[in-house]
């Protein structure tokens, strides 16, 4: 018979861990961020060798595996002399993957605005310049907002594998008591729930920020 | 065919001395698809030339390339005395760079035919964002300006809504306010009533017809709209398979064509504009 109260006891050996998961999921996110930007345009640029290498790390990125990267930056490139903390390693793989996928969004919102939007700007003679801030992105940010809220959730519960880089997040906290308690059923439970509150205010956020960009759409 | 056929595009076009728009040898290609073929106009300050002709014909990018989103395959444009798309460098034209182009360019607005209001700004804010950002002056002039001109078109009252909440007339008039508020030596209209339901068309010719009625601004209408063509234009244009076929005043363009193309063409206006005048 499984106890039904609820497993309360169990919180406070856990919530170091949610520390840890909040943190990575923050500081990895805003790299991310940056990297979509930043690569997105890159793959966008009139330069060929920008566009070349915002590829080949697009592609890395998202053609090999979360876990495998991670025990890259952790346990291999210390032999080539680069030794990360296991946060550090945390932070910038995750950021350096889901930014992969998110210069994606970015790559794809900013092409699916119609080309009649530039040429108003033109006629405007705004600059180049002005029309990707002023006109373009204000746009393309609205068609961004799903899948990056998407990618944010993703990227959340993706943390929980640097439980397997030696770091103390919510997973590893959750995998430890279950050993010492033996109490498998309440401890996952409890892990689950909390990523699920950690996430829920992200989607509620990205809808928040969804209905204020598009006031004033049809 | 062609060649039996060429000396019928010798056209009369008219001694301008100092032209504000001048089109030198220009002529467009689209890969193989030649779309302009060395077209040579000139337009007088203050003139309102209609541009008509088929589908296909060209003229859309006789006004595309004016407003430098299509670059010429050969040939020059010269606005206000200097080359658009070139810039003179030791006595020669080479291609101009986006400063130069910008600086000329900004003599030059355009209204589309698809209105391409900015949909993420309030009509206030589709008028004030170019006079702020681009001319540079004031919030607080901007938006004296643009209400000005918001009122001119009958919007006055609708300043803080979307485009989508507007129709396409109301649309199509604030884009005609936004080009106007950045005080353009010449517009370009490139059939600004096509793509709106026929009871929203007469509102939008109103507002032209102001406009052109006060007589400071060059106008090119790229229209089909004939009886509007023969109510506002000073010179009207027939273009044919990239070339200008024929031109002259409303009156014998409409009525009374010399070219047996622009005969076919307007034979169904024809009809009307004779019965009405």
């Amino acid at each position: 018979m499984i106890p039904i109260n609820p497993p309360f006891d169990l919180l406070p050996a856990l919530l170091p861990g949610v520390g840890i998961t909040l943190q990575l999921t923050i500081f990895s996110s805003l790299l991310a961020f940056m990297l979509a930007f930043i690569v997105g345009f890159g793959r966008l640029s009139k330069y060929k060798s920008i566009q070349v290498v915002s590829t080949i790390y697009v592609e890395f990125f998202r053609g090999t595996s979360l876990l495998v990267q991670l025990f890259w930056a952790y346990f291999v490139l210390p032999h080539f002399g680069l030794e990360l903390t296991a946060m550090q390693a945390g932070v910038i793989v995750l950021g350096l993957n889901y930014g992969a996928y998110a210069s994606e969004v970015v790559r794809s919102s900013i092409l699916a605005v119609p080309k009649s939007q530039t040429e108003a700007g033109i006629a405007l003679n705004m600059t180049s310049t002005q029309i990707m801030y002023r006109v373009i992105l204000p746009q393309a940010f609205l068609t961004m907002l799903p899948p990056f809220g998407n990618l944010l959730i993703e990227l959340l519960k993706g943390t929980a594998l640097v439980s397997l880089i030696t770091l103390s997040d919510l997973m590893f906290m959750g995998a430890q008591l279950r050993i010492t308690t033996l109490r498998t059923t309440e401890v996952f439970c409890l892990v689950l729930i909390i990523y699920f509150i950690i996430a829920y205010p992200l989607i509620l956020g990205v809808r928040g920020l969804e209905s204020k960009f598009s006031k004033g759409r049809a | 065919m062609e060649a039996i056929q060429l000396n019928q595009y010798e056209d009369i076009s008219p001694v301008i001395d100092k032209p504000i728009i001048s089109y030198q040898k220009v002529s467009k290609s689209f890969g193989d698809l030649k779309v302009l073929r060395e077209i040579d106009l000139d337009i007088a300050p203050g003139e309102i030339v209609a541009v008509i002709g088929s589908s296909g014909s060209g003229k859309t990018t006789l006004a595309r390339m004016l407003m430098t989103l299509e670059q010429p395959t050969s040939g020059v444009i010269m606005v206000d005395g200097e080359p658009l798309w070139h810039k003179s460098v030791n006595g020669k034209l080479v291609p101009a760079d986006e400063k130069h182009i910008r600086r000329v360019r900004s003599k030059i607005g355009m209204v589309f035919q698809q209105f391409n209001l900015f949909p993420h700004m309030t009509i206030l804010r589709n008028v004030t964002e170019a006079p702020i950002h681009v001319l540079g002056i004031s919030r607080a002039e901007a938006e004296e300006r643009a209400v000005a001109m918001l009122n001119k078109v009958g919007l006055g009252n609708k300043l803080d809504v979307y485009p989508a909440q507007l129709s396409g007339g109301q649309q199509q008039r604030v884009a005609i306010a936004r080009a106007l508020v950045m005080r353009p030596k010449v517009m370009l209209c490139d059939e600004v009533t096509s793509a709106l339901d026929p009871e929203l068309v007469g509102e939008v010719l109103e507002v032209l017809k102001e406009i052109a009625a006060e007589g400071e601004t060059t106008m090119l209408l790229i229209t089909h709209e004939m009886a509007f063509a023969g109510d506002v234009a000073d010179r009207i244009i027939f273009i044919d398979k990239g070339r200008i076929v024929e031109q002259g005043p409303p009156n014998v363009i409409l009525s009374n064509p010399r070219n047996p193309r622009t005969r076919e063409f307007l034979s169904r206006f024809r009809q009307q504009w004779a019965s009405k005048s």
